[in-house]
């Protein structure tokens, strides 16, 4: 049984904006194991970078709230993070649990060097000498397979490409030995042959330091090279859940399906319309009573509108919120594909 | 095929920017292709390979430094005003970014009637239907009319781009990565819109993106570019299916495919390094330093695009001694 790193439970973060309380992540439980990828997949504001900033800490403080009463937690080695105090997660931040971000342009600051970034995490968290430091900055520097990395550690972002520049940025985060990576899209702003280059480049150094990956990200294909398990998000919600071969190859909630069916194949000649789901995401502010997919769901019964899914559990580790499994449900007239198991 | 009827051919066409006293960013350098009317052209590459503005310099909004585009028989480039308004007429192009493209400070009924002012299409009610068609067309409401670019989505902005490329009824347009800033449900929405477009009015566009998947399922045909040349130019099954670039071949097995079995089969030609500057680039074939056949006449002439197969174009002087090794 492998090892439970990371615990999150009931986990709700709401907004307070102008036109009212935006209810960005509702009640999400998922867990995290040693070595493993997570991913975590959904469109833009379906609640995922939030998830994963609630996590480390990093949501702005005033305007943001996290539910702490009842089952909500984030269990980290079993100690609930959601009541640290702010210089208790300094010290986790970055050493434990380590972020990348989408962006690596605006990620780093443009009036320090790349090596004096790399060197502030490895200074804060470890106590040892600025020589030491610096020489385990170029070592990182190396691993992450920058050229002339002597050279490189006194340049600062802006000589950098971006594929170089998401380089640094794992050399920051991965600095200290994370137990936990978290990685926010960190390809979306690369090209598809730097993005399989980091891709390998985290892969690698996954499997060298045992770390726990959560990837959030949109693109399927990413997805499928890296992940073990995949979890998809729909207006705050965990919607499905389960390995990667049951993701692809049994999708159950029709906007699993939905996703998966509208990336276009580059290994087959298909020229015919691509599958597209009408309309667009909930408005979270006032977001809708039963399942917030109704609206865009082919297969919307009377209760979907009604009365959010129950869990059914498919296997030990596939499980999706979708009233079609239901055993009540009429599902006469519905593509069997829905409900073929292995 | 003598029936399909050239709509711009592209000449050895050149776009350089000068850069610093001694510095020449050569952006697009001697880029040839046809479009005929009535089907896509796809255009594929890494960022910084020149695709945009080889597509704006297509459209007119750049001047170009040498080379000719040739719409319908004449030289874009040779227009004076008056002509070049009649050409504006006829085609068109839809931008990357749908939140900076459209004048936040408009109407979504004005930004799509400026095309109609300008060339005294329609006035008044006629206008007014018109735009109301068009908002249809792209599957907005009339309602939408009176409102501001801020209160749309991304996707609907984009959609609000594409019906102002089209209120003038233009042949040809240029889409400039049209989809990559949005989600993936919503970019298939919008790729469907092109195509059904297409189909309905006769359309011919240039399809520019670096989403190799996109590409391949909307163009008849794709180019594919590095540092400013074309390297391989096909069909588009035939390209995607049979690769013969190096380039080309790296490029086709980094596209991540949503299959986790496919993906553990798939080969990966890995490419190293980065995509060079493209300030004054070293003479000879421009992929030369990141492949690995390369040799010294690589490093030394620059390889025309010459028909390997029929249709099937590449500029590379090893492609016949690469392909029949089988690699």
């Amino acid at each position: 049984m492998s090892e439970k790193i990371l615990e999150v439970k009931d986990l709700n973060v709401s907004f307070h904006t102008y036109a009212g309380i935006s209810h960005a992540v509702r009640g999400v439980d998922f867990h995290l194991n040693r070595g493993e990828t997570l991913a975590i997949v959904g469109e833009s504001g379906c609640g995922k970078t939030v998830t994963s900033k609630a996590i480390m800490g990093l949501l702005p403080k005033p305007q943001t709230q996290i539910k702490m009463d009842g089952e909500s937690a984030i269990l980290f080695h079993g100690e609930n993070l959601l009541d640290y105090t702010e210089k208790q997660m300094t010290e986790i931040r970055g050493s434990k649990i380590s972020m990348i971000f989408q962006d690596p342009m605006t990620s780093l600051n443009p009036t320090m060097k790349i090596g004096d970034q790399i060197m502030e995490s490895i200074i804060i968290h470890q106590k040892i000498s600025k020589e030491e430091a610096r020489a385990q900055a170029l070592k990182m520097l190396e691993l992450v397979k920058i050229p002339n990395a002597e050279q490189r550690m006194k340049q600062y972002p802006f000589e950098f490409s971006g594929g170089m520049r998401q380089r640094a940025m794992i050399a920051v985060a991965l600095a200290c030995k994370p137990e936990v990576l978290i990685a926010d899209e960190p390809t979306t702003a690369l090209d598809v042959t730097i993005q399989a280059q980091i891709m390998d480049l985290i892969g690698e150094l996954q499997k060298e330091l045992n770390m726990a990956v959560i990837l959030v990200t949109h693109d399927l294909g990413v997805v499928a090279s890296v992940a073990d398990r995949i979890q998809v998000m729909y207006a705050g919600k965990i919607i499905e859940r389960g390995t990667v071969d049951e993701i692809f190859y049994h999708p159950t909630h029709p906007y699993t399906r939905a996703l998966l069916s509208s990336v276009p194949k580059v290994n087959t000649n298909n020229k015919e319309t691509l599958y597209s789901l009408k309309g667009t995401p909930p408005d979270l502010i006032n977001p809708p009573i039963g399942c917030s997919f109704a609206p865009r769901c082919e297969y919307g019964m009377k209760i979907c509108r009604q009365k959010y899914p129950e869990i059914t559990q498919f296997t030990d580790s596939q499980q999706c919120s979708c009233w079609l499994h239901h055993p009540k449900a009429d599902v006469s007239g519905l593509p069997a594909e829905i409900f073929k198991r292995g | 095929m003598a029936e399909k009827e050239v709509l711009i051919e592209v000449k050895d066409l050149k776009k350089y920017f000068q850069v610093g006293k001694h510095a020449t960013l050569k952006a697009v350098d001697g880029v040839n292709f046809k479009i005929y009317k009535g089907e896509t052209l796809g255009l594929v590459g890494e960022s910084g390979c020149g695709k945009t503005t080889c597509g704006k310099t297509v459209m007119g909004l750049y001047e170009a430094t040498g080379g000719q585009v040739i719409f319908d028989g004449v030289d874009i480039h040779s227009l004076n005003k008056k002509e070049k308004k009649e050409f504006t007429k006829r085609a068109q192009i839809i931008f990357q970014d749908p939140y900076s493209s459209l004048n936040p400070r408009m109407t979504v009924e004005d930004i799509i009637g400026e095309g109609i002012d300008i060339h005294g299409l329609y006035k008044g009610d006629a206008r007014r239907e018109r735009i109301h068609h068009l908002l249809e067309l792209v599957g907005l409401n009339k309602e939408h009319a009176m409102r501001f670019p801020h209160e749309f989505s991304g996707g609907q902005r984009q959609r609000i781009g594409i019906a102002r490329a089209l209120a003038i009824e233009p042949e040809f347009i240029v889409c400039d990565e049209p989809i990559s800033a949005l989600d993936v449900s919503i970019q298939a929405q919008v790729v469907n819109l092109l195509i059904k477009l297409q189909k309905e009015l006769g359309l011919t566009y240039l399809f520019i993106a670096h989403d190799l998947s996109m590409v391949k399922h909307i163009s008849d045909r794709v180019g594919v570019m590095y540092l400013g040349s074309m390297v391989e130019f096909a069909d588009s099954d035939e390209l995607y299916a049979k690769p013969l670039h190096p380039y080309t071949k790296a490029l086709m097995s980094a596209i991540p495919i949503p299959d986790p079995n496919a993906e553990k089969e798939k080969k990966r030609i890995p490419i190293e390094g980065e995509i060079p500057s493209p300030i004054n680039p070293k003479p000879g074939c421009r992929f030369a330093a990141r492949c690995k056949y390369a040799t010294d006449e690589c490093r030394k002439t620059t390889p025309e695009l010459v028909e390997v197969l029929p249709g099937h174009f590449t500029a590379c002087h090893n492609v016949k001694k690469i392909n029949e090794l089988g690699l």
